[in-house]
């Protein structure tokens, strides 16, 4: 990405993007990702507590550098009022996940009996065709654990949102 | 009051004086709107691009916001070359567009272009009006946006029905606030503090100093501060004319086609205080054996340039001037013998060189030009080999002098920029050094300049080639030439003519300076001398793309005399 030496190792960062609520703002934010090379690893765009503001909650794959040029760039957008770097931070973090499986009479009280165990929910069951979503909420660690438990069993359709994070305590960001 | 009334009423507040464009259907209201006011001046060009350079010379040579102006679609789209090189040189321009109708944009209407969208990555910031009421406050804003912090492009795109509309009021903001953008940066006196101890503490300080220092109007502070710690000069190619050349402490240009005085001076330095600048690959080639042995103290007012391409030991972001005047307040009068002996006998050894063999050489032409002016003329150039030849030997004399594209290297920025100097300045002369293929791609302002009553005086260094790609294949290709060859057409005497110029051709070293001297006293017509120079002249010294210092080729001098 910039012709410096690597400082520190590749991490991933989340920050919080507080823009102004209008058209093409995230066209803006991820071009600017986009066509500076900047990875995006996940992007949740959302509504806040403030009706002409929008939070974009970035995870982005590099050194403290590239972190660092991030924010700079970012910050040249008019339309980006601030960021929060939250690597230091204490985080509430969730993303969610969907997902189908196959669940034959056979394996549906495993499937079930595991996503007990991960505070899952089976939001949907279609007996006739032998399907189940179940939604799983978390941060990224569980939803992974999850879905490695779940691969054995036969996955038909998966989405995931990108990553939304608070920080813990009275600290605004 | 309609919107396109708004606008021109917004832009006369703002007080735009002229401004750059070409009409087409969905500007039709902004240029009805412009024919009743009398206090903006349009000048019709042939094509925007030109517009939009024209609007960049005007700004560069000023100081203040450009403006150019386009109707939707194609019209919109050939400014982007143009917003693209202001991007790239930090040039304050004002781009406005028409658009299609609100109802129908995304509809691939006639003219259609989502100049919005094309032009997000190139931009500073952009609008799309979208209530005519906004119209004054996005006039505000566009302008205060692209001149202050790090100046810019921003484009302002008005849609059609919008500047057909009918606004509840006309306010003009006061005050712009935008909470998202704030340009103020406070000099912190902490890290002056800490540069004027790392000054104290060098031996063999160089500066290198850039566009910044222009773009801030800073020059003065800039040569004060240099002649107090007795520092040498190196410039960017953007950042020429911010100390004079004949002051003992220039060293020219530094990087790729810098002087090798400048070049090796960056190399021994032990501090290399960068002002203005952004450590761009064609200064400092291989980064990593960059000033290798120097600290680093970079005044910079775009905190997403320091520390991006180089670590600085202290970094000052913040206005050129206000550091300059704060720095040259804390440090130590110094003297460095020594060090500008070095640098002398480097001149002296390796000054700025070619062949006289007889032929008639572009570098030639260069000093007759020098010698005849004095370097007091603006001079615009294009890009390629005239225009580093040019920003060697031009002996400037004072900052916004020069205008020339430096980041995006576009070929026909030059004509119209010196167009739009001229426009700035009538009453000085304005030189264009230009080459055979950069000036056919905007040679059609020929007749704006006619028109309009514009004389500039063009220094046509025609080597029937793209003279830079040709050096380029001549040492890094052997020789396999490709796509360079433009032959001897047109015939550039009567091309002049055709459009009511004078025209002059020049083959041999002694018709040089009578058509110099002739063009200097034409002066109700823009002159044209056709230079046919030796089309196998390279441009030197040359630091390779991506090699370093020590790997810099010099003039090959056959019977080797010194310039």
């Amino acid at each position: 990405m910039v012709a410096v030496p690597a400082n520190g190792s590749m991490k991933k960062h989340t920050i919080s993007v507080l823009v102004e609520n209008r058209p093409g703002v995230l066209a803006r934010v991820s071009g600017l990702f986009a066509r500076r090379g900047f990875n995006i690893d996940s992007l949740a765009v959302s509504a806040t507590e403030r009706s002409d503001v929008s939070r974009m909650t970035v995870v982005t794959l590099g050194d403290e550098r590239d972190l660092d040029q991030v924010i700079r760039q970012l910050n040249k957008l008019i339309d980006v009022i601030t960021i929060f770097d939250h690597t230091r931070d204490d985080l509430v973090e969730r993303e969610i996940a969907l997902i189908k499986v196959r669940a034959t009479v056979e394996n549906r009280s495993e499937i079930m009996q595991l996503t007990q165990i991960f505070r899952a929910d089976i939001v949907s069951i279609s007996p006739r065709d032998e399907t189940m979503i179940i939604d799983v909420t978390g941060d990224a660690d569980k939803i992974d654990a999850f879905l490695e438990t779940m691969a054995k069993f036969q996955v038909l359709e998966m989405v995931r949102t990108g990553k939304i994070a608070l920080v813990r305590g009275s600290k605004m960001t | 009051m309609k919107g396109a009334e708004a606008l021109v009423e917004a832009l006369k507040l703002e007080g735009v004086e002229v401004i750059f464009g070409i009409s087409g259907g969905a500007a039709l209201p902004i240029y009805d709107a412009l024919a009743r006011e009398t206090s903006i001046r349009h000048l019709l060009v042939r094509h925007e691009q030109a517009a939009a350079h024209m609007a960049e010379g005007y700004s560069r040579a000023s100081g203040r916001v450009g403006v150019c102006l386009a109707t939707s679609g194609p019209g919109a789209t050939n400014l982007v070359t143009g917003i693209a090189d202001a991007a790239m040189d930090s040039i304050p321009l004002v781009a406005i567009t028409g658009q299609v109708p609100t109802a129908v944009i995304g509809s691939d209407a006639f003219q259609e272009a989502d100049i919005v969208g094309i032009t997000m990555p190139i931009v500073k910031h952009s609008f799309q009006v979208r209530n005519p009421d906004d119209i004054p406050r996005i006039v505000k804003e566009a302008f205060h946006i692209a001149r202050t912090g790090r100046g810019g492009p921003v484009l302002v795109d008005v849609p059609r029905d919008m500047a057909q509309a009918q606004l509840k009021g006309f306010k003009f903001p006061e005050k712009v606030e935008i909470r998202g953008y704030n340009p103020a940066c406070v000099c912190d006196d902490g890290e002056i503090a800490r540069a004027a101890a790392l000054i104290a503490q060098a031996r063999q300080p160089v500066i290198y100093a850039g566009g910044g220092i222009i773009a801030s109007d800073s020059s003065e502070q800039l040569v004060r501060l240099a002649e107090k710690i007795d520092a040498p000069v190196a410039m960017t190619l953007m950042g020429r004319g911010v100390i004079p050349d004949r002051h003992p402490l220039s060293m020219n240009m530094l990087g790729m086609h810098g002087t090798a005085y400048a070049n090796w001076a960056v190399r021994d330095c032990d501090l290399l205080i960068a002002v203005g600048v952004r450590f761009d690959d064609r200064v400092t080639g291989n980064l990593a054996r960059f000033a290798r042995n120097a600290k680093v103290i970079h005044v910079e007012i775009d905190p997403a340039e320091i520390r991006k391409n180089r670590y600085a030991e202290v970094a000052i972001h913040a206005d050129a001037k206000e550091a300059l005047t704060k720095l040259g307040a804390a440090v130590q009068k110094a003297e460095h013998t020594d060090w500008r002996r070095q640098i002398a006998q480097w001149k002296e050894e390796q000054p700025l060189a070619y062949d006289r063999d007889g032929a008639l050489k572009p570098q030639y032409i260069m000093e007759q030009l020098a010698d005849m002016t004095e370097g007091a003329p603006i001079l615009a150039t294009d890009v390629g080999q005239h225009q580093m030849w040019a920003a060697q030997f031009y002996p400037f004399q004072r900052p916004r002098q020069w205008l020339t594209s430096g980041g995006l290297g576009t070929m026909g920025y030059g004509f119209p920029a010196a167009l739009g100097a001229k426009v700035a300045f009538p009453e000085q002369d304005v030189w264009l050094v230009t080459g055979d293929g950069s000036f056919q791609m905007n040679l059609q302002e020929l007749a704006t300049s006619v028109i309009y009553g514009l004389p500039v005086k063009i220094a046509l260094f025609n080597n029937s080639s793209l003279g830079m790609v040709k050096q380029w294949q001549d040492l890094f290709y052997e020789k396999r030439y490709s796509g360079i060859d433009l032959k001897d057409v047109p015939n550039f005497k009567l091309l002049a003519e055709a459009y009511g110029c004078v025209g002059i051709t020049v083959t041999t070293p002694e018709q040089v300076r009578p058509a110099l001297e002739r063009a200097r006293d034409v002066k109700d017509r823009t002159v044209l001398i056709d230079f046919q120079h030796d089309p196998d002249e390279h441009v030197y010294p040359m630091i390779a793309s991506g090699l370093s210092v020590d790997e810099m080729q010099l003039q090959p001098l056959g019977g080797r005399k010194k310039a």
